[in-house]
């Protein structure tokens, strides 16, 4: 397909990042051998093995969970607030020195576009660092008390790695916890470099302790007694996992799980912004996102045209090397999440809906699946009920506000949704209606330190970010 | 010759309405001194599941009420239990064994309690939500929202003055309640519920069953249309709280964890009874011309 939109080659320099051929934990201030396993990480665009990283084990678990506890009793609880936030604005700076070299680093090991995460992964990462420094010292000001909780086991997903670390370490740290945080097993690089962020900034050793593995060294954190607070962003199942390990515990609990957010387009919506909706919504970061807009809602009378539009926009997505500064679309994370693709939409066309996929050449090494909307879906499908975490759109269409509420609330996630429409009342209406924790309307996927985020139903509770993301470190 | 008292059938209260238990049980309620004072209703699983669809329905008119019309329903009920304090005085007095005196004191504190929850109707949003100065041309603004239907398993101990500190908060923010009266003492809850009915609370918004926190509270902790469950009614049973806990898991309710032993109902509220029961909802949009 040649066109005035054909890109030459425009490759992100990987100079800037020294990957080492093994990593150790990151426990007490240094990184340390594990005492078990060790397991490879790969760059998903090529299957290439980047590193051998540890596999924790139950005892460096019980190790990293010690040298927190050590770090909060004689070190972090006894700091002034004032004293934790410049910590953390230090923290905050070297991430803008040294962004360049995280975004890249993020992109290889996590196969998302270099331009997702050199403009926003990684500023926002330095962004809710900044953020919560400054509620250090002004927690009295928040309403949730001025006690920290203790030591928090967190544990995060592999579709934003930096990000949901810097969700889970700023308030944690800056409410005066101290934490042990678990990285996904495809992307522990950027968590391992982090680790020697905490160093260039001197963190007290201990503060900070990184232990990567998968879900056996995640599950013996969350169950290990010596931590106060679990925190969690992953699926709904595991979700659930947690809730009851923790039941009868004194264990505080968030949990950011699945979603299948609606992204409810009204006839008086301007069409080609809510394209652009559509698209940001479901395949930014290759749709590996929670809050995904993976159930486009088109009112009757606009649906054709709307599914015109989106197609003829979605053929000009480029997909492919996630270091290429034009790539609009990534590698799919892991061999195993792209088989839960596939298997998804073969069920979809299986179940009777229609599918269309963006024309692209897709490599042919690494782990790949085209831009695809499925038409035709009615809300007993699978796909209109499964996250599917993936470039895969679902198409339902209604006629009336009413019925775009009843089917955008039927689902048991809730964790976002989007309304696009020219009316504000009918914007205020709706997004009161919605059972979902962040309601975008006439944008979608946009996120900020001051905002809190999290879900209603299944998917989960508790917010993170902004004065009400305090509350999950208090007490 | 001295005339024969016309004696009150307690029954339970569903929807709006009272009708005994589907499963025809009733139990003993025996006074303070262990003497019989009535038949109760027991009520049954399926009871409870009657009570959920009755709650879900009442739901979408309940939480969309403006606050205000929140406030003044819940400050009715205050009044109608004013109206009728002797009457709540003496029930309070036979079923937890205590003189006229501090059973008059713990319906002063039960109303009290009310008009103090009545109040946060149309406050809670102001405190708990604001603003928020986002890093780009977006209105963007967080408010706190009634989670659903929330069960609550009233306290044992305090039959009025507990009922109405785990009720109240559940409500006056706009989410519906099946309540599980204390099981020993549990017919000032049944007095408190035909307040209800007679004070502008819709039917359905607060449904309570007399019986057993151990039989009814699983199915009400595992059922899935249940967004959210108060374990104070089993505070002091470990090993039952961490049951309901694990069950509650699979539609990940939000829990509110029985304490080690009741908590003396007098002391001051603070917010953790509302906000347990609540979500927040956060609104974009984008500014612009």
């Amino acid at each position: 397909m040649s066109n005035v939109f054909e890109y030459a080659p425009a490759p992100e320099s990987r100079s800037i990042v020294e990957i080492k051929p093994s990593y150790g934990l990151f426990i007490g201030g240094e990184f340390v051998d594990g005492g078990g396993a060790s397991f490879k990480t790969v760059n998903p665009a090529t299957e290439e093995v980047l590193a051998e990283v540890a596999e924790g084990s139950s005892e460096d678990v019980d190790r990293a969970v010690k040298a927190a506890r050590r770090a909060y009793d004689k070190v972090w609880s006894k700091l002034s607030g004032a004293e934790r936030a410049k910590y953390l604005y230090r923290i905050a700076r070297i991430i803008q020195e040294r962004s360049r070299e995280l975004a890249v680093l993020e992109s290889i090991d996590n196969g998302k576009p270099i331009k997702e995460s050199r403009d926003v992964d990684v500023p926002l990462v330095a962004a809710y660092f900044f953020y919560y420094a400054g509620w250090a010292d002004k927690l009295e000001y928040a309403g949730f008390g001025t006690t920290p909780l203790g030591v928090a086991g967190q544990v995060i997903p592999w579709n934003f790695p930096l990000l949901m670390l810097a969700w889970k370490i700023a308030p944690a740290l800056a409410c005066g916890n101290t934490v042990v945080l678990k990285p996904a097993e495809t992307t522990p690089l950027t968590a391992l470099l982090f680790a020697e962020i905490c160093q260039q900034a001197d963190l007290p050793p201990g503060v900070v302790n990184i232990v990567t593995g998968a879900g056996a060294t995640g599950q013996a954190l969350v169950e290990h007694e010596g931590i106060d607070k679990v925190a969690f962003t992953g699926s709904t199942a595991v979700g659930k996992a947690i809730a009851r390990s923790v039941a009868g515990t004194r264990k505080r609990v968030t949990l950011e799980l699945g979603g299948k957010a609606a992204n409810i387009v009204f006839d008086d919506a301007p069409i080609d912004q809510a394209v652009e909706g559509i698209v940001n919504g479901i395949f930014f970061n290759q749709g590996h996102v929670c809050c995904a807009g993976s159930r486009l809602l088109v009112q009757e009378s606009v649906a054709e045209d709307v599914l015109e539009r989106l197609k003829r926009r979605m053929a000009t997505l480029r997909v492919g090397d996630p270091l290429d500064k034009n790539t609009d679309v990534g590698a799919i994370n892991s061999a195993a999440q792209l088989a839960r693709i596939r298997e998804l939409s073969s069920v979809g066309e299986a179940e009777g809906a229609e599918a269309w996929s963006a024309p692209c050449d897709l490599p042919s090494t690494g782990f790949w699946f085209a831009p695809t909307v499925f038409t035709g879906v009615t809300q007993a499908h699978r796909i209109a009920r499964e996250e599917i975490f993936g470039p895969v759109l679902s198409v339902l269409t209604f006629r009336t506000p009413a019925e775009a509420v009843e089917k955008a609330n039927n689902t048991p996630f809730g964790l976002s949704a989007g309304v696009w429409t020219d009316k504000g009342s009918r914007i205020l209406k709706i997004a009161d209606k919605l059972r979902a924790g962040v309601v975008w309307a006439n944008t979608f996927n946009k996120f900020d330190p001051t905002s809190p985020f999290g879900g209603y139903k299944e998917s989960g509770y508790g917010r993170e970010g902004g004065r009400h993301g305090l509350e999950a470190y208090l007490r | 010759m001295t005339r024969l008292d016309v004696r009150k059938t307690y029954k339970l209260y569903i929807d709006g309405a009272f009708p005994r238990s589907e499963s025809g049980h009733s139990y003993e309620v025996l006074d303070g001194k262990g003497r019989f004072v009535a038949n109760a209703a027991l009520a049954s699983r399926k009871d409870a599941r009657d009570a959920v669809v009755a709650a879900r329905k009442a739901f979408g008119g309940w939480s969309g009420r403006t606050a205000y019309n929140r406030a003044q329903i819940l400050y009715r009920v205050a009044e109608i239990m004013e109206d009728r304090r002797p009457q709540f005085v003496d029930a309070v007095a036979r079923a937890e064994g205590i003189g006229d005196g501090p059973a008059g004191k713990v319906v002063d504190a039960s109303i009290d309690r009310l008009v103090w929850y009545a109040g946060w109707a149309d406050k809670i949003t102001q405190v708990l939500g604001n603003a928020n100065p986002v890093a780009g041309p977006f209105f963007n603004l967080s408010t706190p929202e009634p989670t659903g239907v929330v069960a609550v398993l009233a306290p044992q101990g305090s039959s009025l003055l507990g009922l109405v500190s785990t009720v109240a908060p559940v409500i006056v923010t706009g989410n519906t309640a099946v309540v599980v009266s204390s099981y020993a003492r549990p017919l000032p809850a049944v007095t408190f519920s035909e307040v209800l009915a007679t004070s502008d609370v819709p039917g359905g918004v607060v449904n309570i069953l007399t019986g057993d926190a151990a039989t009814v509270g699983p199915w009400l902790a595992g059922h899935m249309d249940v967004n959210a469950i108060d374990l104070g009614g089993v505070a002091g049973r470990p090993a039952l709280a961490t049951e309901l806990e694990v069950a509650a898991a699979d539609n990940l309710k939000r829990v509110r964890r029985a304490p080690a032993a009741e908590p003396d109902w007098t002391d001051e509220p603070d917010l953790g009874a509302m906000t347990d029961f609540l979500e927040t909802k956060t609104v974009w949009h984008p500014i612009g011309l």
